[in-house]
């Protein structure tokens, strides 16, 4: 590493709570194989993976931040921004597709003011679309956080929204 | 193992079981092309070029990653393999810019190099590609991510043998990327500018900065040499252009560093083109340092110590050799202080390293590395004590986390924080300064569990009835209480280390000439001894030097009171066979040394010196009386590349060549004397040291009559128990390790099978509580020669003109 090393991104940031890091990854030290469910655990705690978090996992599991950063970005299920309060998932599966969902999909990016996959300046809702959630006899549904919505047409979307606050 | 037999191209061949493809068709000569083959990463099949058609398989099959089977009938280049292999370089260039014209990697790149072998001229495929910023902000090199072909060599070497875990994968599909993590730069993350991943990619996506504009790969000349900085002595390829260095490649073939390099050795070379080297000889005149030519310069020396010499007598000359010199020139220093009738001759930065040097010199009778680096990967147990070779010896480093690999138990006990501790198995961290406490504590608790040798010790050493009566239960106990480890943790290394088939030893302590480290080695050689792991293979006791010929320059006879090979002056039937070869007389009494000169613990008659490469002015806290001693003196010659603050003080100064510049030989640390050819001429009118030497020794009356190098290593050799079966023809391809005595000897591997240098190997209980000092083997003191860290002052001024100064 070079002397003058640019600063971490990490004092840029709004600081971040490390306190429940150690109690996090305590029961996988010395399990570098274990690496995956331990981000998983990290990323249940803060909705996502905060960079100051993924530097402390690298130093307590003395894994490499960048081996860390490489499992990470492979896996869709790894966020490495800032998530919304409440993560609403459009069904895109076949039953959904054809019983409207995209026009439900449009409704809520008219409403939020965001493309899918993508979080509101206010941290309210997180956008995504998901591959199927076998929920298809409601179809077109979505999920907002662990509520499932079905049966939905256009016209319903704003009030669903509007009850999550 | 049993064999395989196989059909590959039509021709018979038998393999081991295990044996894949890849590797069998390599055996007959056959080039199967490969992207992200390594032979010393385990193979991850990415690249796909290394395809071949095995009959009755239903699909081709990746070489590197298949093991042969018996009767497999397998073709390397069948119509189905060359067409696969073009639609695969296809899609490859489709996202890879095609601007071979001014790629650096033009000749020698991969990924050129197929394409014209398959006829592959453009893609096929028409898609997006990659457009990534580059990464160029570093001193060193370049990264041009949108070249990468995703091999992962690089990540292999970064992770893998380095352990520096800048570089990984990241991100996946068409985004998938090596960088480091957070897309940060390279300076930002936790690089270490080793350059392995520059020297392995086969592509042009890794390009240091130095060699850019500088010439195309058959334009460049390679010389095989030698690294000049650190006590490891790594093979390199010195490329050069137009009597110019522009890169160094690694020696793949030389066993030390195996194509392994670190920063030193890959970028540290830019000193030889430093504009601050000196250029001509320099004379003071009148307060100022004027240009004079060589004739007007050494005739001035000349003068000046015959004059001193009649009028104070040879006593009052000394000399002070570089242990970055070669062996030629040590000897050749020695040989001149000693025909001049002086044995004052010394090296100050070795006293840096007197503990190590005195430690192993009173344990075992000598005072190098009992084994050797290439050793170090076999061991069964590694016991890593007040050490970051990973910073000092990187190569070192790398060998550590190769044993590790390879099944080894790393018990790692440092005071401060250092490298390869995550590959632990008994990580203790110790409170400053209780070190020693530790090594003894590890010693009771072996002898109270019986964990010992006692044949080895029986049969090999003295002094264990007293060693052991000072090792009572109250050792453990202080050492608890010292180091803040606990009796279990202890106990648990101790067995660790004393149990295993075979324990090896490092520290860099020694490098600082600090009462403690004394106390250390010594503690260190007494564990070596106790649980006989030294004087067989795969063990011993590692305290590895930090400049490159320290080794050879002691063992140059550069030394106060031994010639060449430590034979004693004090002994007449040496001096006699010197006498008769150098046709002078050799005076009996052992010079001054070094450190007693410069802690005025003697009151000196020195009134001229000769200073070859060194610069006591500039090392460690005792500046200041060396710029005392320096100053007061009649008459100072300093020979060097730069104005050091030691030059700054002569009356004459003689330019001399860098180590690209000369040739001669080097001895690292495990005892290899290793071949150092000249690439290049030095600046103006610089001169490699044995010639000035020589030119010296001519003006002074005597007759010197040398063809080259070769011939002062000849002299030397014959001289010198140790080296007799070395030559220059010898050491040609590798170097041969000492002792060598003869001229079918395959050198030395380790030390002391059978017999250590003294007769017996010796005890000597150190005592972690008493701070009495310790009996030293020679008898000066040496303490506070130097700093707190690892002496390498000289190394320093190389570096401190070279773009790896930018480094921590």
């Amino acid at each position: 590493m070079l002397k003058s090393g640019a600063a971490l991104e990490t004092a840029k940031m709004d600081p971040i709570d490390l306190s429940p890091l150690d109690p996090l990854v305590e029961p996988y030290l010395g399990k570098k194989e274990m690496v995956i469910p331990v981000l998983q655990k990290v990323q249940e705690h803060y909705g996502y993976l905060p960079r100051p978090a993924m530097e402390g996992v690298s130093r307590l599991m003395q894994i490499p931040l960048s081996r860390l950063y490489g499992v990470a970005t492979f896996y869709a299920q790894f966020k490495m921004k800032p998530r919304g309060r409440y993560i609403i998932r459009v069904c895109k599966g076949t039953a959904c597709h054809i019983q409207g969902s995209p026009k439900i999909a449009e409704r809520i990016e008219e409403i939020l003011g965001v493309q899918s996959g993508v979080t509101t300046d206010d941290l309210r809702f997180t956008l995504e679309e998901v591959a199927c959630i076998g929920a298809c006899a409601l179809a077109p549904v979505i999920m907002v956080n662990d509520n499932p919505h079905g049966r939905l047409t256009p016209d319903k979307v704003q009030a669903i929204l509007d009850s999550y606050e | 193992m049993s064999a395989v037999k196989l059909t590959l191209n039509g021709k018979e061949l038998e393999v081991a079981a295990g044996t894949t493809i890849l590797q069998a068709a390599r055996e007959l000569g056959i080039d199967i092309p490969t992207l992200c083959h390594d032979p010393e990463l385990p193979p991850n099949g990415a690249c796909r070029l290394c395809v071949v058609e095995v009959e009755k398989a239903r699909s081709l099959i990746a070489s590197c990653v298949t093991p042969v089977a018996p009767g497999m009938v397998v073709q390397t280049e069948s119509e189905r393999v060359i067409s696969a292999r073009r639609s695969i370089l296809s899609l490859l260039i489709a996202n890879h810019p095609l601007v071979c014209i001014i790629c650096e990697r033009t000749g020698s790149c991969k990924l050129q190099d197929y394409c014209y072998r398959y006829g592959v001229t453009d893609s096929e495929y028409i898609g997006e590609t990659k457009d990534l910023p580059l990464d160029e902000s570093n001193a060193f090199f370049v990264r041009d991510m949108n070249k990468c072909v995703l091999c992962g060599i690089c990540v292999g070497k970064c992770q893998e043998i380095v352990g520096a875990g800048a570089i990984d994968f990241t991100k996946r599909g068409f985004m998938t990327n090596v960088g480091p993590a957070y897309e940060d730069k390279i300076e930002d993350s936790t690089c270490v500018f080793c350059g392995l991943c520059i020297d392995s990619c086969p592509v042009g996506a890794l390009i240091p900065k130095a060699t850019i504009g500088k010439g195309r790969p058959w334009q460049v000349e390679k010389t095989r040499t030698i690294c000049p900085y650190c006590g490891v002595g790594c093979g390199i390829f010195l490329h050069t252009r137009d009597g110019e260095v522009i890169d160094v490649l690694p020696d793949f073939d030389n066993p030390v560093n195996r194509g392994h390099l670190c920063a030193r050795g890959k970028f540290g070379w830019d000193y030889l083109k430093s504009s601050e080297r000196l250029t001509s000889p320099l004379v003071r005149s009148e307060g100022v340092l004027i240009a004079v030519s060589w004739e007007e310069a050494l005739g001035l020396v000349v003068d000046r110590l015959e004059e001193i010499s009649s009028r104070f007598g040879p006593g009052a000359l000394m000399g002070l050799c570089s242990p970055k010199a070669s062996n030629e020139e040590s000897y050749l220093f020695q040989k001149l202080i000693r025909s001049l009738g002086s044995n004052n001759v010394d090296s100050h930065s070795r006293h840096c390293h007197a503990p190590a040097v005195d430690g192993m010199m009173k344990a075992f009778g000598g005072a190098a590395m009992t084994n050797s680096m290439e050793e170090l990967v076999s061991a069964g147990a590694i016991f890593l004590i007040e050490a970051d070779p990973l910073k000092t010896h990187p190569i070192i480093g790398y060998r550590i986390r190769e044993a590790v690999k390879k099944g080894a138990c790393l018990i790692a006990a440092q005071s401060e924080e250092a490298g390869l501790s995550d590959l632990a198995v008994h990580y203790l961290p110790l409170r400053p300064g209780s070190a020693v406490a530790l090594a003894d504590a590890f010693a009771a608790v072996i002898l109270e569990e019986k964990l010992h040798k006692p044949e080895f010790i029986n049969k090999r050493t003295e002094g264990f009835a007293a060693y052991s009566s000072s090792l009572g239960p109250e050792i453990v106990n202080r050492a608890i209480e010292q180091t803040g480890i606990s009796e279990e943790q202890l106990r648990l290394a101790a067995r660790a280390f004393a149990t295993a088939e075979s324990a090896a030893i490092i520290s860099t302590a020694g490098d600082n000439a600090q009462e403690g480290d004394y106390r250390l080695v010594t503690a260190l050689t007494n564990l070596a001894l106790l649980t006989g792991n030294v004087g067989r293979e795969n063990c011993g006791l590692y305290l590895p030097y930090s400049e490159n010929n320290l080794q050879g320059s002691a063992d140059m006879g550069a030394l106060p009171a031994v010639l060449t090979g430590y034979q004693p002056l004090k002994e007449k039937k040496v001096r006699d066979n010197f006498s008769r070869a150098w046709k002078v007389e050799l005076c009996e009494q052992p010079g001054l040394s070094a450190a007693a000169l410069f802690s005025g613990a003697e009151k000196t008659a020195i009134k001229a010196m000769l200073v070859m490469g060194e610069n006591p002015v500039a090392c460690g806290d005792q500046h200041q009386a060396a710029t005392e001693i320096l100053r007061n003196l009649d008459f100072l010659v300093v020979q060097d590349l730069f104005m050091t603050e030691t030059a700054m003080l002569a009356d004459v100064i003689l330019p001399s060549a860098g180590f690209a510049e000369k040739t001669g030989t080097y001895t690292n640390v495990g005892r290899r004397v290793q071949l150092n050819r000249a690439a290049i001429d030095p600046p103006g009118s610089a001169q490699p040291d044995w010639a000035i030497l020589a030119e010296l020794a001519g003006w002074l009356g005597f007759e010197w009559d040398y063809d080259g190098p070769g011939d002062i290593f000849a002299e030397m050799a014959a001289l010198t128990p140790q080296y007799s079966g070395i030559s220059y023809e010898r050491i040609a391809g590798v170097g041969l390790q000492w002792p060598c005595p003869h001229p079918e000897h395959p050198g030395s591997k380790y030390l002391y099978e059978g017999r250590f240098l003294r007769g017996l190997g010796l005890f000597t209980p150190v005592g972690a509580a008493d701070q009495e000092k310790l009996p030293l083997s020679h008898d000066e003191s040496c303490s506070g020669v130097c700093g707190e860290v690892p002496c390498s002052c000289l190394s320093d001024s190389m570096r401190n003109h070279s773009v790896i100064s930018k480094l921590q």
